[in-house]
């Protein structure tokens, strides 16, 4: 599963991260690595993007952003 | 004593920003980053007079992916600084320390400032400096920047680490953060590297290289043999832990904080669960139904204090210009009436009667007054003999019998010259010409004052990262951010603080493409333009004002889909993963000092260009090739009407092709409503009794031969609306001209915006024009032709299919 199919205030690990580059990259600096526990929080009025709690602040990303992180 | 360089360096939303205020007070220096719109930051710590403290922009690592990284790292591993002083969230530490182990391995003396430490007190946490200190190699001390606790001392701290650095040659601990082959890797790394880079920061080097980071390997010019040979390490490495060798750094620096934090930090259990203050303020303004109706009702908030008739920076704005700047204002409370009238009323009474006087001289039965600017008039009365005796006895009220007067510095200006005799040139050049450009741009300070005072408020308080939470899907499918709906609301009322307001914008791209698109919808300015227009031309189309808002719309959804696609602002999409910060109250002065900076930067920055051609503007239009002083209405032998002429052809097909229609849009370019007065004055000796009835027949005068004769009025009202229509959508006045200059970054970029801007406006205006010749019967010609095509082309560039943009 990845991380937009969560259900809204459920939290699951991060198990892989797929695609390259600056996208991956700046998702994992953020502090999304494997192992972490991410918190789906909301999703935003208009559908997306979406909110998660990961390491203890709110971090928000795109629907396109999400379907990168793979969760369980 | 040389000079000492510290760079201050930390996550966004750490505090970064309210501490170098405290460091540096008011000797700050706001500008850019050479070459990209990112804002550059210095300025001298108190107490000292050589030590500069850098500001960075706020950044979470030192990737190579973005631009602000992209600036620090340059700045820190180029620039050399002396020190650097590392701001730290004490209350999100684990994320802000993940760019810590990273300055730390540049090998520079650094000192950790763990900010907000009266809120982690608050909370029960606690933090072990010494095992964070000790881990990473550098000395850390807790600061609380909001109350001005211990922000000093660091710095200080800094100063002294930074001078022992130069006497003594013995350099920091770099932390070992990694697993034991990666640590083999980058010691083998290390050594094939040595001398390539300065000795202390050799380590950061051979990270990077072992994240195969393209700029620091471009940079370092290593040989493909010697790669080859680093390659097979990393590699080995990367096959012995299953992921890339980027994805290897960024989780093992994570693992080594968390590490870290479950021996240095200690949370308060009671704590661990209950929601904060910023959960509850945000369930409701990110709520699905609460948050956009919470949007436009901030919005509502800020068009009322910006830009709304009435509201304060309107009143400020009038003060500014009519009062303060221009001929003076009655202190506040002071004011009171005489003879029961107060100083408006006798005004307006003292201008019936002179417009009374004027008509009946003239030998009018019917007398009006109305607005200078737009033609209209807002009453009518007829005249007669005893009507004039009594207006003639009407005296001008004398503002200081209605209240405490204070003179304005224009009217100042004039009574000095007066006293001092000089002529009129003289009087003419410094009143008009001189002050003028200066009042020019301090006119706009009001306005741009509150919508920063406003905007500065939304960003401290974290409402802005909201915005863009809230916004992005709409705007993302123009190719704009969710930030970009705040500097076009802004740009109703008025384009400079909308361009100046596209500051919150942090990606590059969205920024730039806010900058050339937020003028786009029509200002204040070009509201008098429009009421102009409608009011001589458009009586009956009542939709002409929301029409041309629409247009702008349109240009700014079409024009960002167009831009999106062009190869400029193509390339690969800009992530969007965001922090939203918590919510805190922002202090006074933190406000002010945003909005100060702001101001200050468009005062000194804009002043230098718009001044110097606002002064040319006023000579070109008021003195001859002879250089004769020439009365305002003596417009037609000056040199802007020369020069116009020499630029009409590129007008003709436009439909207005004339001196005339040249000199308007040029003048319009000091201020967009001068293009109705320089029309006033380039009409004057048309037929006709009022300025209304002299546009008309000038334009009319216009119409081509190959009109036929039932639709030549039509035809004068078509030029008219491709003339309104250029002048509302080429670039914005000089103001904004310059501010776009400003916030583009590179002159290259301002140059760019306003060819777009130049374009837009003339295919728009050509398209109008040409097309409605044909519908009146004109034939189809050589131009609309060109129009068709131009069009077909723009249309083109909307709808076609986007490039495949894979990096």
């Amino acid at each position: 599963m990845t991380l937009n199919e969560l259900e809204i205030g459920k939290t699951a690990k991060v198990v892989r991260l797929l695609g390259e580059g600056a996208v991956k990259r700046r998702i994992m600096d953020m502090g999304i690595t494997k192992g972490t526990a991410v918190t789906l929080r909301k999703i935003a009025p208009l559908g997306d993007p979406i909110e998660v709690t990961v390491r203890g602040y709110e971090l928000s990303l795109r629907r396109e952003e999400a379907v990168k992180i793979e969760v369980a | 004593m040389a000079n000492i360089k510290i760079a201050l360096a930390g996550n966004p939303n750490s505090g970064k920003t309210t501490l170098f205020n405290e460091l540096t007070g008011s000797s700050q220096y706001v500008g850019n980053w050479p070459g990209v719109t990112v804002e550059k930051k210095d300025g001298i710590l108190k107490g000292t007079k050589d030590v500069v403290v850098q500001d960075l922009p706020g950044i979470y690592s030192l990737s190579p992916y973005s631009l602000e990284e992209k600036v620090s790292r340059r700045f820190l591993v180029e620039e050399n600084p002396d020190a650097i002083l590392n701001i730290v969230d004490g209350t999100n530490i684990e994320r802000n320390l993940y760019l810590s182990t990273q300055l730390a391995e540049l090998g520079l003396p650094m000192v950790m400032a763990v900010n907000m430490m009266d809120v982690v007190k608050r909370n029960g946490d606690k933090i072990d400096f010494g095992k964070v200190g000790k881990a990473l190699g550098c000395e850390v001390v807790g600061i609380s920047a909001l109350k001005k606790e211990g922000g000093l001392e660091a710095a200080q701290r800094t100063v002294e680490l930074a001078k022992n650095a130069t006497s003594s040659k013995k350099r920091p601990e770099v932390p070992h953060v990694f697993t034991g082959s990666v640590e083999h890797a980058i010691a083998h790394i290390e050594e094939s590297i040595q001398g390539k880079v300065a000795q202390r920061s050799i380590r950061w080097y051979a990270i990077k290289i072992f994240e195969r980071d393209r700029e620091i390997i471009k940079d370092l010019d290593i040989g493909v043999g010697l790669m080859k040979h680093i390659e097979e390490h990393i590699r080995d490495c990367e096959k012995e832990l299953d992921d890339d060798s980027e994805s290897i750094i960024t989780n093992q620096r994570y693992e080594f904080i968390q590490n870290l934090m479950s021996k240095a930090l200690s949370k308060s259990e009671q704590r661990k669960n209950k929601a904060t203050l910023s959960d509850k303020i945000d369930k409701i303004v990110t709520n699905r139904i609460l948050a956009l109706p919470i949007f436009i009702l901030s919005l509502c908030v800020m068009w009322w204090l910006a830009v709304a008739e009435g509201g304060p920076g309107t009143v400020l704005t009038d003060w500014a210009n009519d009062g303060f700047l221009g001929d003076g204002w009655h202190l506040p409370f002071t004011t009171h009436e005489v003879d029961g009238k107060d100083f408006e009323a006798a005004s307006e009474e003292f201008a019936k009667a002179e417009a009374t006087v004027k008509a009946w001289e003239a030998g009018e039965k019917t007398a009006s007054i109305g607005d200078e600017e737009t033609g209209e008039t807002s009453d009518e009365w007829t005249v007669d003999e005893a009507a004039y005796n009594a207006a003639k006895e009407v005296e001008e009220p004398d503002p200081s019998k209605y209240g405490v007067w204070v003179p304005g510095i224009g009217a100042l200006i004039g009574s000095g010259l007066e006293k001092l005799g000089v002529g009129n040139t003289v009087k003419s050049l410094v009143n008009d010409g001189a002050w003028g450009g200066v009042a020019t741009v301090l006119g706009f300070v009001p306005v741009i004052f509150v919508v920063f005072l406003f905007l500065a408020f939304l960003e401290d308080c974290g409402y802005m990262a909201r915005v863009a939470f809230i916004m992005d899907r709409l705007f993302r499918k123009f190719g704009l951010s969710g930030k970009s709906f705040i500097p076009m609301i802004v740009g109703k009322g008025c384009g400079v603080p909308a361009v100046m307001a596209a500051r919150t914008i942090e990606n590059e791209r969205d920024h730039r493409m806010t900058v050339i698109l937020a003028t786009f919808v029509p200002c204040g300015a070009k509201t008098v333009i429009i009421a102009m227009f409608a009011a001589v031309f458009f009586r009956d189309m009542w939709y002409v004002a929301p029409l041309m808002d629409i247009i702008g719309i349109a240009i700014i959804v079409m024009g960002g889909i167009a831009l999106k696609k062009s190869k400029m602002f193509a390339g690969e999409a800009a992530p969007f993963v965001m922090e939203l910060p918590a919510y805190h109250m922002p202090t006074v002065s933190g406000i002010w000092r945003h909005t100060w900076t702001r101001l200050k930067g468009y005062m000194l920055k804009a002043g230098l260009i718009i001044f110097p051609a606002c002064v040319f503007l006023w000579f070109i239009m008021h003195f001859d090739f002879k250089f004769n002083l020439l009365e305002d209405e003596q417009i037609a032998e000056s040199m802007l009407a020369t020069m116009g002429g020499w630029i009409a052809w590129l007008l003709k097909p436009l439909g207005f092709g004339s001196w005339q229609g040249a000199a308007a849009s040029v003048s319009a370019e000091i201020a967009k409503e001068q293009a109705t007065a320089t029309l006033g004055l380039v009409a004057a000796n048309m037929d006709g009794a009022s300025t209304a009835a002299h546009v008309t027949n000038l334009f009319a005068s216009f119409v081509p031969a190959c009109v036929p004769e039932a639709s030549k009025v039509a035809v004068a009202k078509l030029i008219a609306m491709s003339f309104m229509v250029f002048n509302l959508f080429i670039p914005p006045c000089m103001v904004a001209i310059a501010v776009t200059f400003r916030e583009m970054g590179s002159k290259a970029w301002g140059w760019l915006a306003i060819a777009f801007q130049l374009f837009v406006g003339y295919v728009l205006a050509m398209s109008i024009y040409q097309i409605g010749l044909v519908v009146c019967g004109c034939g189809f010609g050589f131009w609309t032709a060109v129009a068709l095509l131009v069009d077909a082309w723009c249309l083109w560039m909307v709808f076609r299919p986007a490039r495949r943009t894979n990096a």
